[in-house]
């Protein structure tokens, strides 16, 4: 305690240190000893009279109180004309420098331009994210209105869309609102013109959207364009494709048996537009229509496909409209049974870059996939940084000379520093040059093709910010590398170095070089570790005993289509052994939900699938009892449902008895049924998911479903040209859509394979630089050992014993990576990745090692194949040659 | 030339630096003037005094030898110069000058 409080005192009787340091910085040279002396003296006459808190915050506040325009030191103009004087010089000995040491320039730059080519994408990566809507006039005051929605007591879903209720009580109840746009998605259909026939996706807007939003019209008037029902607006891309040369305006397009007028002719969509669209259809249409017939269209909980965007007057916070919509979703939510749903504001800027929504309008990432690939990038540029700095420190034993004559002739410690930070920015402009090749040239396209939803999200094209980005960038990472070995060259006495160079105390680093060895091996393994697990659990998924075959199994879309002809000619040719129909492809991440009731009271949502009595035979499903559907009823009249394990658990169906259960009704979407049979639990979502409660009702005929069709020949190519003749007669309109369903498996856990690929590339470039630094280390250390190792020779040390020797430094810092590499990722994977999916296989241990080994291989190579060359060296040459 | 006239706590400043004579330095000075004229002076303000009135050439200053005192940092020392000792008199004159001019001057006792 009392030794306790003496230290205390100790540091209490000096003044703050930060002031101090603070004073010394900004104060003049000529008035800060004896002001230092000043503040001194106070501070131990405070000292002594009123005690140490009081003198310490008076001295505080006087060196704040000194920071006046007679104290504050000029900038150095003088020294920085200086450094003007000289950029000549720093680039003309940095060229001599980088050309005397090929080896070490040639493991610098390359280094660091195949970090800096993934800084550059990552960079114009970021860059396209931010300037998304950037082209809207009023991008500032744009909101959205978002949905929260919850049913029962789960967490609920965060909704992009909203209903259309709330943009109309919006737009007539709440004030502050300037304008106020609703959008509808998902119209798609058959356009005809003339005799010709187009297949069209279109949105539905209503008139105050070119308010809203800047989309200028190049034909057509912006105010009334949207206003009259079936109105139609077309993008110039679209106009081309539906009417060639001929001016659209005014012509009529035909859906189904609506007619259509096209008003007005918008320019293309920019590509950095959260909303896109080929064309336009006026709201009042859907209110005609959609609007008419579906009782549901207005409802305060219809929030599955309508979006509302507006603008608030210039200056206004969104607080006051917040605030209503708050009152209003309370004041709605009391219509509701059984859920809740609220609705907020949004700003358009965080459409793009905020967190995860549904229902998205528009591609969207969410903040946590940019920072992780900023971070890949980071750990790779950081390590070709430690390259450099390990290189130069190294190496600075060669330059300490130059240094040393530099400071004779009168360079200051500034001058020394900012020649070497020079030197390290030229590297890096170096390297951009070449970075920028590489870029553009490889990693652009190769990562825009990584996935259809990349090369939606961003195009990466090239723009004045981008480039000026990029080169700040090359200066900022030139600093970066640079800054260790400037300080400590800069350092160097000048004296010390002309007399002797072997006082440099250049080993005193070598503490820092081996940690930034270790963390450079440390980091690939990590990323290599990580690579081979994942790739084991990413196989892992695809292969999945689903509890059903998916092998030679082609889902083809049928868009529409009445499936029984089209069923008759597939059946005819010999490849096609049996087909199916079924709503939707289970086991590929889309889901589709019924409300279910057993007990009265107890209802809850199950997932469901429509199928036909094909579907269990063709996907082998296992029934546990029961039968398929024997009867084949028509729409409407089903009486029959197939239920997994998993309802039987949920309701507690005749005591979970598969045979006992057979029989009872279930009362589903309204409708009651009767259990005829049980199947075995199998996975409808994707692994992630626990097994859930699934039904399987029966639906004859589903133009918007799938075929699906067992194949029994070998060659999928050759079939599937013979099933897409057979399509072509059948539809003129729509390509075929056919896909196998293994295929579509791996598409479902594509967002894996996209990590997988990206971390696997950053695991290769991590490796390739870490080991170019190895080496380069490995090489010096030989270089400066080369007179030990020759007299060690001379005095009779085997080759192998040299051999060890120079190795066994290195060999420990690898070792070390491993150890802690390794257990990292490990529980990394078991702890944190693998907890996320329901079902996974275990962590294989072959995996965590196998690519370790390799990298470890790599390095023994390395060390190995230059340990060896210098234990050949014949002693004699090397020692008679110094 | 307004910049060669002395105000007030300049003058004062002047003065206790010439009486100090071979001890004036920033924190000797400060306490002096605390003595005599019973006010708190501030340290910031008379360096501020200092410096301005060795910018107008009025004193100079040297600094001291080094001491463990003061964690090792040497004084400054200022000396009134010719310039200053002018100054000074001159104020005194122009005082005294008004002084004379006065014919009678009583302070009741109340």
């Amino acid at each position: 305690m009392k030794t306790n409080s003496k230290k205390e005192s100790q540091e209490n009787s000096h003044p703050p240190r930060w002031a101090q340091r603070f004073l010394a910085w900004y104060c003049r040279a000529s008035l800060l000893e004896d002001l230092e002396g000043d503040l001194n003296e106070y501070f131990d006459r405070n000292l002594r009279m009123k005690g140490a808190r009081y003198a310490r915050m008076i001295y505080m506040i006087d060196v704040l109180k000194f920071f006046r325009s007679y104290t504050v030191r000029k900038p150095d103009f003088l020294n920085l004309q200086i450094h003007y004087l000289m950029i000549g010089s720093y680039v003309r000995t940095s060229r001599r420098s980088l050309v005397r040491n090929k080896l070490f320039s040639f493991i610098n730059i390359i280094g660091l331009a195949v970090s800096m080519s993934v800084g550059l994408l990552v960079i114009a990566f970021l860059a396209d994210v931010h300037a998304y809507d950037d082209f809207q006039e009023k991008k500032d005051r744009i909101y959205r209105v978002i949905t929260h929605q919850q049913g029962g007591t789960g967490a609920g879903m965060d909704l992009a869309s909203t209903s259309v209720k709330v943009g109309r009580k919006l737009r007539e109840t709440i004030p502050g609102v300037e304008d106020l746009t609703i959008i509808r998605g998902g119209f798609s259909g058959d356009a005809q013109i003339g005799e010709s026939t187009f297949p069209l996706e279109a949105k539905w807007a209503d008139q105050s959207f070119f308010k809203v939003f800047t989309f200028p019209l190049v034909a057509g008037d912006p105010a009334s364009a949207l206003k009259e029902p079936y109105s139609l607006v077309l993008t110039q891309e679209t106009a081309k494709k539906l009417f060639a040369d001929a001016d659209p305006m005014g012509q009529t397009v035909r859906f189904d048996t609506l007619d259509y007028m096209v008003t007005g002719i918008a320019k293309d969509v920019p590509h950095l537009s959260h909303l896109r669209f080929d064309a336009l259809i006026s709201f009042a249409s859907a209110d005609a229509t959609n609007g008419k017939t579906d009782q549901y269209f207005y409802n305060w909980d219809s929030v599955w496909s309508n979006y509302v965007y507006l603008t608030l007057p210039e200056g206004e916070s969104p607080a006051g409209v917040q605030r209503a919509l708050d009152r209003l979703s309370a004041e709605e939510n009391k219509t509701l049974r059984d859920q809740r749903v609220n609705v907020s504001l949004q700003p358009l800027k965080d459409v793009t870059l905020g967190n995860h929504m549904s229902n998205n309008i528009g591609p969207a990432t969410s903040p946590l996939t940019v920072w992780t690939l900023v971070g890949l990038a980071s750990v790779i540029i950081l390590s070709a940084c430690f390259n450099y700095t390990n290189l130069s420190i190294a190496r600075s034993l060669r330059r300490s000379r130059e240094v040393g004559m530099r400071k004779v002739m009168g360079a200051q410690k500034s001058h020394v520093l900012g020649q070497f930070m020079a030197e390290s920015v030229i590297v890096a402009l170096l390297a951009l040059l070449i970075s920028f090749v590489l870029y553009y040239l490889f990693l652009r396209k190769e990562f825009l093709t990584l996935g259809p939803d990349i090369s939606e999200l961003v195009t990466l094209d090239l723009s004045v910010r981008s480039v000026l980005c990029f080169v700040i960038f090359a200066v900022v990472t030139g600093l970066a590398a640079g800054f260790l070995p400037a300080m400590f060259l800069s350092k160097i006495s000048a004296v010390t170095v002309m007399k002797d160079t072997s006082g440099l105390k250049i080993f005193k680093r070598v503490g820092l070089r081996k940690t930034l060895i270790v963390v450079q091996y440390t980091l690939s393994l990590i990323f290599i570790a990580t690579t081979m697990i994942g790739y084991g659990q990413y196989k892992g998924f695809l292969n999945f005993d689903l509890g059903f075959t998916t092998e030679n199994v082609l889902n083809i879309k049928l868009q529409g289509n009445d499936a029984a002809v089209l069923k008759k000619e597939l059946a005819e040719l010999p490849e096609v052994r049996e087909i199916s129909q079924s709503m939707m492809i289970t086991s590929v991440g889309s889901a589709y939900g019924a409300l279910m009731k057993y007990q009265p009271g107890d209802s809850a949502m199950v997932w469901q699938n429509m199928i036909d009595e094909h579907y269990l035979p063709v996907h082998k499903h296992n029934l546990l009892s029961g039968a398929n559907f024997t009867l084949r009823p028509e729409k409407g009249k089903e009486s029959e449902v197939i239920v997994n394990q998993q309802v039987l658990k949920r309701f507690n169906i005749a005591g979970q008895d598969a045979q006992k259960a057979l029989g009872h009704f279930v009362t589903i979407d309204g409708q009651k049924l009767a259990i005829v049979g049980v199947l075995k639990d199998f996975h409808y979502g994707t692994v992630e998911n626990k097994i859930e409660p699934v039904i399987f009702r029966y639906a004859g005929s589903q133009p918007r479903g799938y075929l699906n069709l067992k194949i029994a020949s070998q060659d999928q190519d050759a079939t599937l040209a013979k099933i897409e003749n057979v399509w072509k007669k059948f539809d003129k309109i729509h390509p075929l859509d056919a896909r196998f369903y293994d295929n579509q498996i791996e598409g479902a856990y594509s967002q894996f394979s996209i990590m997988l690929k990206m971390i696997g590339f950053v695991a290769v470039l991590a490796i390739c630089i870490a080991s170019l630094g190895l080496l380069g280390m490995v090489v010096f250390t030989i270089e400066t050992r080369l007179n030990e190792i020759s007299i060690r020779k001379v005095l009779g040390a085997s080759e192998t014993e040299l051999v060890y020797l120079l190795c066994r430094g290195f060999l420990l810092l690898l070792a070390i990576a491993a150890v802690i590499a390794l257990p990292l990722t490990y529980l990394f994977f078991d702890k944190i990745i693998l907890t996320r999916f329901a079902y996974h296989q275990p962590i294989d241990l072959s995996d965590l090692l196998g690519g370790s080994v390799l990298v470890m291989l790599l390095a023994f190579l390395m060390i190995g194949s230059q340990t060896m060359k210098a234990a050949r060296n014949n002693p004699a040459k090397v020692l008679k040659s110094n | 030339m307004k910049g060669t006239n002395l105000g007030e706590f300049e003058e004062l400043v002047l003065l206790t630096i010439a009486a100090l004579v071979q001890e004036a330095y920033s924190v000797a000075i400060c306490d002096e003037l605390e003595k005599h004229t019973g006010r708190v002076s501030k340290l910031g303000v008379v360096h501020t005094v200092l410096n301005r009135l060795e910018e107008k050439g009025l004193v100079k200053s040297r600094m001291g030898e080094a001491t463990s005192a003061r964690g090792g940092k040497r004084k400054r020392y200022y000396e009134v110069t010719q310039t200053g000792k002018i100054g000074l008199m001159r104020a005194k004159e122009v005082r005294d000058g008004l002084w004379n001019i006065i014919p009678t001057f009583n302070i009741e006792i109340a």
